[in-house]
């Protein structure tokens, strides 16, 4: 970085839409350079919009970005700098790889970054001694903590050594010690690395205090910038939080006043909740350890601590949803009965993701809880109607819930939590990403609850400002309650001046009694500053880059027993399946003979068909109706009618008639039946055995017909290469696209924008491990085929090889394909599997050749690769067919990939929209 | 009436969310009304284009009586080869059946010397081959002996066969492939509906929250399997009446109300598989795979897409334990054979039974769904 440079980034008239939502509103703004810059501001204001649009991850709608000297609409530009800038997305570790280990995550990111190994391998150890991750390298990063989690993403973010660092709401959710923890590492970062520049974003207004440059946003529009004390001096607050309400247009803030929260009157009732020894384990890990507490009527309980320290679990077991390992908990004073229904009746629930029938409107969500908790009509409608004026929802009525902000969707879940007055209200994290005013307003609800109305109410949450609000607390860490009083209590205990200083102290001495080694080793003797290695120059394609990817999802895939369960074994058992189902042989045809004859002439006719192993004879027939009725219930496959004279006319020389039946019900069917009746009809005439007819003339003409390349016409011998050729494209096909989506859905295409990786790269890397996939099924398949369905094999083995690497390249990249018009994995599940399972079972060959299709039909055959490896695939098994014979086919097959894979670099963004 | 009151209500909820599922809508609307048009009109039944070689080396006027006896829409129009073509051509797969004919064949037909003339069919081509050799057999035949008659006279022989093809006179795929395609759509779309249903209610954690209401599994899973079931026994019904009567044209013997009590009742059975399968799989991705590998088995060994007759005995008896099984044969006895509710009462009672057995798992596994940690 040149000392020339004033600002890190400029952003001049931004202004970004996602559908009728304004994201961002012109926007201008400059971020000062080599200092902490804050953005501060509740959930859904645009903070991660404008975060991501710096960082490069998403593309510019309107006005000019300039970052690093550069505008960010250019491509050149972008790909220039994107080395010099890290990027770590909102969510607790979603650029990450769960499965993967502490170490494997940060060696994909340093291979992304072109770095050799020997540089690789100092980096990684100098971060995770900085971090004090060393001793946990090896733990797949879905095991970390959320502190720990959030160390792993810096790891991955610094490995390499970026200018400018933005951290999206990097501690979220996390435990006030990591909390601060994570702020001292960064601090330490950036000493050593002065001209570093760090861009955050928080929901945590305490934590802005420490930054150097604060931008306050609201409604996609900055309020205000510059360093906390100006902030705080021109608003007249005392705190950060303050001086952003005092920043809010004067009609958000109407009606707004500290909260005041009454004492509560100590009634003298049995506790509505207690909890002895509550215990809850999933396998071997104790997610609630031995937690004790009682909850009084009318209080206000409150839960606080991280994400995973096991709140939601025992809510959860208060509730009757899950059923507590060990110990025991007392509702209203008696035994928690899941199946009890009375005792539902006085509780209301407010689970974390609030809950509500997003399709829905405000009106029918309140309707239908109304419903469900059988209010009479009159008293549902005077019920919805009070809630709806006490909670300001009159205007939203006829909404759905998907477009509310998320302030009224709250205050909605709640209103539908309490709409059957319940005694006891059990609310997790009701408050998380709502605004500061929003979430005073929700409080201002809950007090009068508890304070006129006497409910109890028991909630979770990991803000400390609210966790103040509440009569008493648990602090609660890794499934234990830590310490349990008021507030004012815990603070005394422990002598300290706040409410979070006090639970960093419980949480020190706590992780003390566990074992040392989590705790944070303080960073040893600083390693001398490294030499920088030179800023690697920017190839437009690396093989370095594609392997980290290729070996990144081979790690997963193989850690992933159900996804690798179902792609190894999946194509063997519905190959077992369809190699013994689906066959073409007609036999065992079940008829029924009409014999009104019963003449010896009649039963020399019926000797020629009883003696057809095509047929299995059912009982005789007695009259027409009984004919009627067997074939109609499907008993019967075909019946014969031999009228009465039938003997009489043979002797006399005249014509005599034979009549059958066919359940024409299934055409393929029928029309094989009437072939075989017609041939042993045939066989009938010229059978020199039979004596009661003269023998027919020899036929002029002898037609000889051959049945090439499978002489038994057994269909097993076309249907096992088909089958196998069905099952390669289908199951290739929906790994690949849910592969891709995955990473759309979880959120690591971030790495995709952010980083130097192309798309090509991307891509194919992605695809390799998923062609090597389909290989290992392809030879199981191939054994099965020769080993259990003894089909053999006659043709050239490399050609069939090679065919079939073609095709399941052809057929992977036809998941990608898919892949691209997919949002979720679901989608991109049975969008595949509609888009293949018809062409694979009905167009392609597998039953009827495309060339004997008609109309779409035939198009869709023609379009769908399987089409041209089917010929290949029966070609090399059942003809005994080498390559010159197959190489138009070959050909044709191979032109699919190029194709395939162009369209889907087309329809791949390199950027969120 | 609580119980009715509140698995109604619930019901409705359902049907307001599929509404606003557009992906599912769509899936819906395509897989009865394109799938089923493209399914109908793909001829796969049948003898249908069969492409044809004639090697003729005669060229007589027998012969070109024979080559231009091959007609559309059975066969396309044969095309000439030579001799030494027929071997790579077949193997390319450019011709199913190829016809040869010998030098002289005129002739010694006539001089009564019974000539041989070669049909070569690929057997690898199954449905075309096993139906297009005696379609190829019997045009020939017939060719050679009207060539003779004009000279002596055809005599008749002492006894005939007439093979009549009940309830589809003509064999026409379409009649088939439309109704199958419409079964093989009700399975998958039942299956899929209620499943998401399920997950989608635990994705969004709406499903503890039904569950600490004064609510049973047994409400809750009802309330799914009417709202669903209603979903596409409505699709089903325009589908038969405007998709495969209207515009496909195809008549349908039997009592279509009977067939949709039918459909109901297996309903039932497929969208409790549905939410059993909902409540094993632990996220969307999961129960997709899972339903890949129960419905493709119970699809394509229903007997909608090759005989039952023809799988081996044991697979066959297995097949017997599937409703759908008993799903393609009743609407086959009721669509094509008009068959009544006396013939088809034992299967619709059977598909109930297993209906009953999977809805009654799916309960019991309700609870434990809950104790899953998203």
């Amino acid at each position: 970085m040149t000392g020339r440079e004033r600002s890190v980034a400029r952003i001049e008239d931004v202004t970004q839409r996602y559908g009728e939502t304004v994201a961002l509103d012109a926007v201008t703004i400059e971020l000062p350079v080599g200092c902490m810059v804050g953005f501060i501001g509740p959930d859904g204001v645009g903070k991660s919009t404008l975060l991501s649009i710096i960082a490069g991850a998403r593309q510019v709608q309107s006005g000019n970005v300039i970052v690093l000297n550069g505008e960010m609409k250019d491509q050149a530009h972008r790909s220039a700098i994107c080395p010099r800038i890290a990027y770590m997305p909102q969510g607790l570790g979603k650029n990450l790889y769960p499965d993967l280990s502490v170490r494997e995550n940060i060696e994909f990111f340093a291979r992304l970054f072109g770095q050799s190994k020997s540089e690789r391998n100092w980096r990684i150890s100098e971060l995770l001694q900085s971090t004090g991750l060393a001793p946990f390298s090896d733990r797949p990063a879905k095991k970390l903590s959320g502190g720990m989690r959030q160390k792993l993403g810096l790891c991955c973010s610094l490995i390499h050594d970026p200018d400018l660092l933005i951290l999206d709401e990097p501690t979220t959710g996390v435990d006030p010690l990591s909390r601060r923890q994570f702020w001292e590492l960064i601090d330490r970062m950036r000493s050593r690395r002065p001209g570093m520049s760090v861009v955050v974003a928080t929901a945590y207004m305490e934590e802005a205090e420490r930054f150097d440059w604060l931008a306050a946003m609201n409604a996609g529009k900055v309020l205000a910038t510059g360093s906390p004390a100006e902030l705080k001096a021109s608003t007249g607050s005392a705190t950060v939080e303050d001086a952003f309400i005092g920043l809010l247009p004067e009609q958000q803030r109407r009606g707004h006043h500290r909260l005041q929260i009454p004492p509560r009157r100590i009634l003298d009732t049995e506790p509505v909740i207690s909890a002895r020894q509550l215990t809850c384990r999933f396998g071997d890990f104790t997610a609630v350890d031995r937690v004790n507490f009682t909850i009084e009527q009318g209080e206000i309980f409150g839960f606080v601590g991280s994400n995973g320290s096991g709140k939601t679990t025992t809510m959860k077991m208060l509730t009757g949803l899950l059923p507590p390992s060990e110990g025991e908990a007392l509702l209203f004073g008696q035994p928690l009965d899941a199946s009890d229904m009375r005792s539902r009746y006085r509780v209301g629930y407010m689970s974390q993701s609030f809950s509500l029938y997003t399709e829905l409107t405000v009106e029918q969500n309140l309707d239908l809880h109304a419903r469900l908790f059988h209010l009479s009509a009159q008293k549902a409608k005077a019920r919805i109607s009070d809630l709806i004026e006490r909670f300001d929802l009159e205007e939203y009525l006829s909404q759905g819930t998907l477009d509310l902000p998320l302030g009224i969707r709250q205050r909605l879940s709640l209103a539908v939590a309490i709409i059957h007055e319940p005694e006891l209200l059990i609310l997790d994290e009701p408050t998380s990403g709502v605004d500061p005013l929003a979430r005073d307003r929700f409080w201002e609800l809950l007090i009068e609850l508890s304070r006129d109305q006497e409910v109890t109410i028991f909630v979770s949450t990991h803000f400390m400002n609210e966790a103040e609000r509440c009569d008493r607390i648990s602090l609660m860490d890794s499934g234990r309650v830590l310490a349990t009083d008021t507030p004012a209590n815990l603070i005394k205990a422990r002598g300290v001046a706040t409410l979070e200083d006090a639970f960093i102290s419980y949480l020190e001495e706590a992780t003390g009694l566990r074992a040392s080694g989590t705790k944070d080793p303080a960073p040893s003797g600083e390693t001398p500053n490294p030499v920088r290695s030179p800023t690697p120059k920017q190839s437009l394609f690396s093989l370095q880059r594609l392997f980290a990817y290729t070996i990144r999802e081979t790690l997963e895939l193989l850690r992933d027993p159900i996804r690798l369960g179902f792609a190894l074994f999946g194509t063997a058992l519905l190959m077992l399946v369809f190699g013994f189902g689906i066959s073409t042989d007609v036999n065992n045809l079940s008829f029924a003979v009409l014999d009104r004859d019963q003449s010896h002439e009649s039963r020399a006719y019926l000797e020629e068909l009883r003696g057809s192993t095509y047929f299995v004879e059912k009982a005789p027939l007695a009259t027409y109706a009984d004919l009627d009725k067997r074939l109609k219930s499907g008993d019967l496959k075909a019946a014969i009618e031999i009228p009465p004279g039938f003997g009489r006319d043979i002797k006399r020389g005249r014509p005599a008639w034979v009549s059958a039946w066919v359940d024409g019900a299934m055409p393929f069917r029928a029309e094989t039946i009437r072939g075989y009746l017609q041939g042993m009809h045939q066989l009938y005439l010229t059978d020199p055995a039979v004596k009661t007819t003269m023998p027919a003339a020899a036929p002029p003409a002898d037609i000889e017909v051959r049945f090439k390349y499978n002489q038994d016409f057994d269909s097993i011998y076309a249907m096992v290469p088909s089958s196998m050729s069905m099952l390669l494209a289908l199951f290739p096909a929906i790994l690949m696209a849910l592969a891709i989506v995955r990473e759309k859905e979880l959120g690591s295409i971030t790495n995709l924008y952010v980083t130097p990786v192309t798309r090509i790269e991307f891509l194919i890397g992605k695809q390799l491990p998923y062609i090597a996939v389909a290989m290992v099924n392809f030879s199981l398949m191939f054994f099965m085929a020769l080993f259990v369905f003894e089909v053999p094999f006659k043709g050239s083995f490399p050609t069939l090889l090679l065919g079939v690497l073609i095709y399941v390249t052809t057929t992977t990249a036809y998941g990608m394909l898919i892949s691209a018009f997919t949002r979720t994995q679901i989608a991109a599940l049975f969008g595949t599997a509609i888009l293949t399972v018809l062409p694979a079972t009905q167009f392609a060959g597998l039953m009827t050749p495309v060339s004997s299709l008609s109309g779409m039909a035939q198009i869709m055959g023609r379009a769908f690769p399987m089409t041209y490896f089917v010929p290949i695939s029966i070609g090399t098994f059942t003809k005994g067919l080498g390559f010159t014979d197959l190489s138009t086919n070959l050909a044709e097959l191979a032109v699919f990939i190029p194709v395939l894979t162009l369209l889907s670099l087309l329809l791949l963004r390199k950027q969120e929209r | 009436m609580r119980k009715i009151a509140n698995i109604f209500w619930l019901g409705i909820k359902e049907l307001r969310s599929f509404m606003h599922d557009y992906v599912l809508l769509g899936l819906v609307i395509y897989a009865f009304s394109l799938a089923v048009i493209s399914q109908a009109q793909s001829n796969s039944q049948e003898l249908h284009n069969a492409s044809i070689g004639i090697v003729d080396e005669d060229h007589s006027e027998l012969s070109h009586r024979i080559e231009h006896a091959f007609l559309p829409p059975y066969f396309q129009l044969p095309h000439q080869i030579a001799e030494r073509d027929i071997v790579p051509l077949m193997n390319s797969g450019r011709y199913t059946f190829v016809v040869d004919i010998p030098p002289n064949f005129q002739r010694d037909v006539l001089g009564g010397r019974q000539p041989a003339i070669q049909i070569d069919v690929d057997a690898t081509a199954m449905v075309q081959a096993g139906l297009g050799s005696g379609y190829a057999q019997q045009i020939i035949t017939t060719e050679i002996t009207d060539f003779l008659s004009h000279s002596e006279g055809a005599p008749l022989s002492p006894v005939n066969l007439d093979v009549r093809i009940a309830f589809n006179p003509n064999i026409t795929t379409a009649w088939f492939t439309s109704v199958m395609g419409i079964i093989n759509n009700v399975t998958m779309l039942a299956i899929i509906l209620a499943g998401a249903a399920i997950i989608r209610e635990r994705e969004h954690g709406t499903m503890d929250h039904l569950l600490v209401m004064p609510l049973t599994p047994f409400e809750i899973a009802m309330s799914k399997v009417w709202a669903n079931g209603l979903v596409i026994t409505i699709a089903v019904g325009l589908s038969l009446y405007i998709v495969v009567r209207t515009f496909l044209g195809i008549p349908i013997a039997g009592s279509i109300p009977l067939f949709i009590v039918g459909v109901m009742i297996y309903l039932f059975f497929a969208t409790a598989i549905g939410i059993f399968l909902g409540t094993v799989a632990r996220s969307m991705p999961q129960l997709g795979l899972l339903y890949m590998l129960v419905y493709m088995p119970m699809n394509m060994l229903s007997g909608s897409n090759t005989p039952l007759e023809s799988m081996p005995a044991w697979l066959a008896t297995v097949m017997q334990a599937s409703p759908s099984t008993h799903f393609v044969s009743f609407a086959q006895s009721i669509l094509y054979r008009g068959a009544g509710i006396d013939v088809v009462w034992p299967q619709f009672a059977f598909v109930a039974l297993i209906g009953g057995l999977f809805f009654g798992l799916a309960i019991l596994r309700f609870r434990s769904v809950a104790a899953q940690t998203v």
